[in-house]
């Protein structure tokens, strides 16, 4: 046995249990509909169901026809968008599995910069003059975007989306 | 083979190892919440109106059952309040002059949680030295089934025992009782049945004093805006009276289960002392002195300023409907929703919103914990300033009334200012006696210790006069 290991056998077994858990990986990843995360569809979003109050009010929102998730909370740009997929669904899977997150849900100030950028993308139109005025010499100028001491859309329209 | 590939090989194979333990604890963490993400609600037991006992409840509803049972805790303090039973009289002298000749100047102790009010109610010395009418197990028990009993008992047929009108009969049965014999009559503190329908778990009034003081309220025509039920029955032909079981929604009931309790009452005058809620006017403080004066109400005649005086209770709900959290049910912020696996319960721990900030505060308002705790402070900080200020005041008139009566001057004379002492006296009670010091409408309380504070000092200016005209008449 000891020579059979020590003439390679050794190899036989670390490949073999490089198997197992090659199987034990892709196994649970199918469980977890590990692949369901790489479309844009809201459905994905509660498979957990920690997220079902907020697709519930998403519903019935104002957005429900213009909006899914992604459109509010990535970034619109290819590459912003798989980054941020990937800090995301490595943070909320983190989270949920260990549920040690604070509740009710808060989005933080990356997510937060995120949703506000995401507001002016679509709504430009309507509020260039305000993006105008805080990023040149306008009265608004100092007010830096997405921060909460600073000029945001989500100040007000918090609830646009869907409630908490 | 090279002895390095060996070392390679028996590493890779461990780290594989343990790699694959990794992921399958991991399958097993995701079992566990897609488990969770199933309905949970298993009926183990049938649960009917003659079900009393909670713990039976408990065993279909294991999860609220759970934190029901937590309102056992004490010993939590607040700044301005808790659940600790510290003697409110010791801290706050003045109570113990605007309170003399009533029980309440024997002791009045901080409360304990829902699971405490009929073993606390036993205890205290106003109970235990005073006589009281059986008026007071409308809240201090489980007192639905006492209720039904005492009906029966007083000829209501049996196939009846489940109806509102068994309710109303052991009602004025048991307001009728000393409170010695009536106290044999229960058995529980707060149970399930006092608030849920047996079947759907529905929120349900089974108090009748709530259910008379919400007709009267709804007669009247103070605007209640937050309570949308009785403004459209008012809009209505109003031929059947109100009746919140029938047209209040489920929004309206999550606070208006509390007002069974959270409210100023009086015990009317012997032999029935029944429960009422002195709300034929309005809710606000000085609709409800309308109310006292109109029926010619006191609870008793204050012995040094000789003044017809009301102890007010716990108006909680009545000063809430004044203030800015109106939108919001008194269950959102002292039994909110939380989040067990993915079933999402109502927190049944009845206790201050401050020991629980991120369940109570922040589904609505989105900003830091300790923020939002410095602000509530701030409010009951000033109510409490203010409050100080004004009890000061009444005590100084009840002295100044005493001083005028002991130099002769005439009940004539001291009228005005007994009447301010009565109307002051009620103003600071109502806001001292409400257990949120100002949070609940921080503008109206410190309007209503404005009020009561000038009405003191005019009083006091009042029995002054009264008593130098006594002494120029003697002279």
């Amino acid at each position: 046995m000891r020579d059979w290991l020590m003439g390679g056998g050794i190899l036989l077994v670390a490949a073999l249990f490089l198997g197992l858990m090659a199987g034990a990986g892709a196994f649970t990843a199918d469980r977890a509909q590990a692949l369901s995360y790489l479309s844009d569809d809201p459905q994905v979003c509660v498979n957990c169901h920690v997220m079902r109050e907020v697709h519930t009010s998403w519903e019935r929102s104002s957005h429900r026809n213009v909006a899914r998730c992604v459109d509010c909370h990535l970034p619109h740009d290819p590459v912003g968008k798989w980054v941020g997929k990937a800090i995301d669904g490595w943070n909320h899977s983190v989270a949920f599995t260990l549920q040690n997150f604070h509740e009710p849900i808060q989005l933080k100030p990356r997510g937060r910069a995120i949703v506000e950028q995401n507001c002016v993308n679509c709504h430009i139109d309507l509020v260039h003059g305000i993006v105008h005025a805080r990023t040149g010499a306008g009265a608004h100028a100092s007010l830096p975007a997405g921060k909460r001491s600073g000029i945001s859309c989500l100040h007000c329209h918090l609830d646009v989306g869907h409630g908490q | 083979m090279n002895k390095r590939w060996i070392w390679i090989g028996a590493a890779v194979a461990v780290l594989a190892a343990l790699g694959t333990f990794g992921i399958l604890a991991l399958l097993q963490n995701v079992a566990q919440r897609q488990a969770e993400a199933r309905e949970v609600a298993f009926r183990v037991v049938e649960i009917t109106e003659d079900t009393y006992e909670s713990s039976v409840w408990g065993r279909n509803f294991p999860l609220q059952y759970d934190t029901f049972m937590r309102t056992e805790e004490y010993g939590v303090e607040t700044p301005f309040g808790g659940n600790v039973p510290y003697e409110k009289l010791d801290k706050y002298p003045q109570l113990r002059i605007m309170w003399q000749g009533f029980p309440f100047e024997l002791s009045f102790r901080e409360d304990r949680g829902h699971h405490w009010f009929l073993f606390d109610q036993r205890q205290t010395r106003r109970v235990q030295e005073r006589a009281q009418p059986g008026s007071c197990l409308h809240c201090h028990s489980s007192v639905v089934e006492a209720y039904r009993i005492a009906a029966v008992q007083a000829g209501l047929p049996v196939e009846k025992i489940h109806t509102e009108e068994a309710l109303r009969k052991g009602f004025d049965a048991i307001n009728a009782m000393p409170w010695a014999e009536a106290d044999t009559l229960v058995r529980n503190p707060l149970a399930c049945i006092d608030c849920h329908e047996p079947q759907t778990m529905r929120l349900r009034i089974t108090r009748p004093s709530l259910k008379d003081g919400l007709v009267k309220l709804a007669n009247s025509d103070d605007p209640v805006p937050h309570l949308p039920s009785i403004e459209r029955w008012r809009a209505g032909d109003r031929r059947v009276p109100y009746d919140a079981n029938r047209l209040a929604s489920r929004h309206e009931m999550r606070s208006m289960i509390c007002a069974q309790c959270h409210v100023e009452y009086y015990f009317d005058r012997p032999p029935v002392r029944t429960l009422i809620f002195p709300w034929s006017e309005g809710l606000k403080v000085e609709q409800q002195l309308q109310h006292y004066d109109n029926y010619g109400w006191r609870d008793w005649t204050h012995p040094r300023a000789g003044s017809g005086q009301m102890k007010v209770q716990h108006p909680e709900f009545e000063l809430w409907s004044q203030g800015p959290h109106a939108n919001v049910a008194c269950a959102d912020c002292h039994m909110p929703f939380e989040r067990v696996g993915a079933v999402k319960i109502t927190n049944h721990h009845a206790r201050s919103p401050l020991l629980n900030i991120r369940q109570s505060c922040q589904t609505c308002h989105n900003v830091a914990e300790d923020e939002l705790k410095r602000r509530v402070v701030t409010i009951q900080t000033r109510t409490a300033a203010l409050e100080k200020k004004a009890k000061d005041a009444v005590v100084e008139l009840i002295a100044a009334i005493e001083s005028a009566h002991q130099a002769g001057a005439t009940d004539e004379a001291l009228n005005e200012a007994r009447t301010l002492h009565r109307s002051s006296q009620f103003k600071v009670d109502w806001i001292f006696n409400e257990n949120s010091r100002g949070f609940h409408a921080p503008q109206e309380s410190a309007r209503i210790l404005a009020e009561a504070m000038n009405e003191a000092r005019k009083g006091i200016l009042s029995a002054h006069k009264a008593e130098a005209a006594a002494k120029a008449a003697g002279q």
